[in-house]
């Protein structure tokens, strides 16, 4: 197999403006990745699969990667004005301290595929793709038009990590049932305190899915809860 | 589908699977087969539309084994997770501890021992030979024929089950692979009975096959049902037997040939329809196949250490890093994506489930065929919802 920098030279010269940054891997399986432009994903998918010396025919791995936002604490040094008493005279003095600062490097969820090809029996091509951050903006272009083996797991990554893949022809729940609003598999994801909820509820547990349903009609207007819960 | 077309062209209608138009009058019938349906392995759905008999839609509903393997196994050490991929596909955990433990080498660069190398090969085929005898046993099983072809299968299984069991302490959850090595060593009397019970297996798969192969019934479900192309099942990800079946040459033994697997000769069997049938018959020559790779190991297998000294198994942190690593387990490509922090458990820890991937072309096959076959093209495939669901 060529190596990935070859691969991503020839995609520079098939597909100019394609935008592909080579990702090193650092540890010992020198597995390198090449981080594709969303915009430019479909047109790069098309043409390691079509292009007769790469056929990258079978997409055999999809997954997502949460990287949450990160609060970075460093010390800066800042030159201010202040106040001060000189020789019982009010001066204005320039002064240099270190002050601590804290601040957000926005996160991504990430879509890693991993590509052989049958046809040529080389492999594994590692592809990545972020999103702009992990709350609004959260789409990526789906790959599973190029190579039907990510039908399922893009609908896995958009149930457990919350990734909207654009031109998805079935973006549903797989895993998690329909009416479940979280992603689990987020770092953030905190797991609600009521996994006891039952159809025929009593007691503490009914006293509680009153309470949780309550809150739900308040802030929603309309319920989605299952029968049962007088 | 025209000569012409292009490659692009033809993927394109791969996208979805075909439309069915209905033919009769009158309404489609529309029902859920499962969560409890006997044929379904476990706690799975499929929400099917029926025009008479014919299958209209079918939609697979997934997630009611799911316990999220992926998030527990973040929160656990590498090594605390290696017991929990037995559960993974609960038929064959001793390809699971494989792949994983080859995941976690690859990641950090780990070496194993030749002796550790042949146990694993030795484990792996029995692991095969298990797996294939029962799927078949429970394909027979949907297609009407109860007990006797299952048991007959099972019979062969709790032999090399019970060779589990004496080597690893469990029948099911074997526990037994570590990264660089393997737990406890075999003992010369398992070695023996282990020659014994593959020496027996050329008789158990001669009748398995006398009381099936032509058999009228197997030939008449089986032959021309739940076809698959090759070009679709290795756009739709499908490996292992199934893909063989579709006439695809593709066994990671062979293509990546990861632990020992080029010092052995064996054959890899593809099919020519892709049929139910084609997927029973590859399952059968596999399990000779391997009786072959056990015959050879059997006999090579030297002595030495089973762990490699340099392996690291307290403080084991790996260098930051990812890997994928992946083998032929006996449902298809089995591969672990593991990426590291430098952290003493994993930051992300993914199984690549074939049971799933297969399934991706469950409703192309079944589209347009009778209800009855559903069942029987589902079977084929050979899923564990361990594996599905995680």
């Amino acid at each position: 197999m060529k190596t990935v920098e070859e691969i991503k030279s020839a995609i520079e010269a098939a597909i100019p403006g394609a935008g592909v940054e080579f990702v090193p891997n650092p540890g010992p399986s020198a597995q390198h990745s090449l981080r594709l432009a969303p915009p430019s994903a479909i047109a790069v998918a098309t043409f390691l699969r079509d292009d007769p010396g790469l056929a990258f025919d079978s997409l055999s791995n999809v997954t997502g990667v949460d990287w949450p936002d990160k609060e970075i604490a460093e010390k800066v040094k800042v030159t201010r004005q202040v106040s001060k008493m000189v020789d019982g005279v009010e001066q204005t003095v320039e002064e240099t301290v270190d002050e601590a600062r804290k601040r957000i490097e926005l996160g991504c969820l990430e879509a890693v595929y991993h590509l052989y090809s049958v046809a040529k029996k080389h492999g594994p091509l590692v592809l990545r793709m972020r999103t702009a951050n992990r709350t609004d903006q959260v789409e990526l272009p789906s790959l599973t038009p190029i190579w039907r083996s990510a039908e399922f797991q893009e609908r896995e990554i958009f149930d457990l990590y919350g990734i909207v893949f654009t031109g998805h022809p079935d973006l549903r729940r797989i895993l998690m049932w329909d009416g479940f609003k979280d992603h689990p598999m987020r770092k953030d994801y905190v797991e609600p305190d009521d996994y006891e909820y039952e159809p025929t509820a009593h007691d503490q547990v009914l006293k509680r899915a009153q309470e949780h349903q309550s809150r739900e009609r308040g802030n929603e207007g309309t319920s989605e809860q299952g029968p049962g819960v007088a | 589908m025209s000569v012409t077309e292009t490659k692009s062209e033809r993927a394109a209608g791969w996208n979805r699977p075909p439309v069915v138009e209905p033919d009769g009058e009158g309404d489609l019938l529309e029902i859920a087969m499962g969560p409890h349906h006997p044929s379904t392995h476990g706690v799975f759905r499929m929400d099917v539309a029926l025009d008479g008999e014919r299958v209209i839609k079918l939609k697979p509903v997934f997630g009611y084994l799911h316990r999220n393997h992926e998030k527990i196994a973040e929160q656990a050490s590498y090594l605390g997770s290696m017991p929990y991929t037995d559960r993974l596909d609960y038929f064959c955990s001793l390809t699971n501890n494989w792949a994983y433990a080859l995941a976690v080498e690859k990641l950090v660069g780990q070496e194993v021992p030749e002796r550790a190398e042949y146990i694993r090969v030795i484990l792996a085929e029995l692991t095969r030979i298990q797996n294939h005898a029962s799927s078949i046993g429970f394909l027979l099983q949907e297609m009407g024929a109860s007990g006797t072809p299952l048991m007959y299968a099972f019979k062969e299984r709790e032999k090399i089950l019970d060779l589990f069991e004496q080597l690893t302490g469990s029948r099911m959850m074997c526990n037994y692979m570590r990264f660089g090595g393997c737990r406890v060593d075999v003992s010369a009397a398992w070695l023996d009975a282990a020659r014994k019970v593959v020496a027996d297996l050329p008789a158990f798969v001669d009748e398995f096959e006398a009381l099936l192969s032509s058999n009228e019934i197997l030939m008449a479900r089986c032959q021309g049902i739940g076809v698959l192309q090759g070009d679709l099942a290795v756009n739709a990800g499908v490996t292992g037997p199934m893909l063989r079946a579709s006439g695809v040459n593709y066994d990671i033994r062979k293509v990546d040939r990861y632990g020992i697997y080029d010092r052995f000769k064996f054959r890899v069997p593809l099919g020519d329809h892709g049929d139910i049938y084609d997927r029973y018959m590859v399952r059968i020559l596999e399990i000779r196949e391997s009786i072959v790779i056990l015959e050879q190991a059997l006999r090579d297998i030297p002595p030495g250490p089973i762990m490699d000294v340099k392996a690291k198994i307290r403080g084991f942190r790996p260098r930051p890093g990812e890997a994928y690593g992946r083998i032929e387990a006996p449902k298809g490509e089995l591969g672990f994506y593991l990426i590291s922090d430098g952290g003493p458990n994993p930051y992300r820890y993914r199984v690549r489930p074939p049971s799933l991937i297969n399934l991706t072309v469950l409703e192309d096959m079944c589209l347009g065929q009778n209800v009855a076959d559903v069942v029987l093209i589902f079977g084929s495939v050979d899923i564990v919802l361990g594996e599905v669901d995680r």
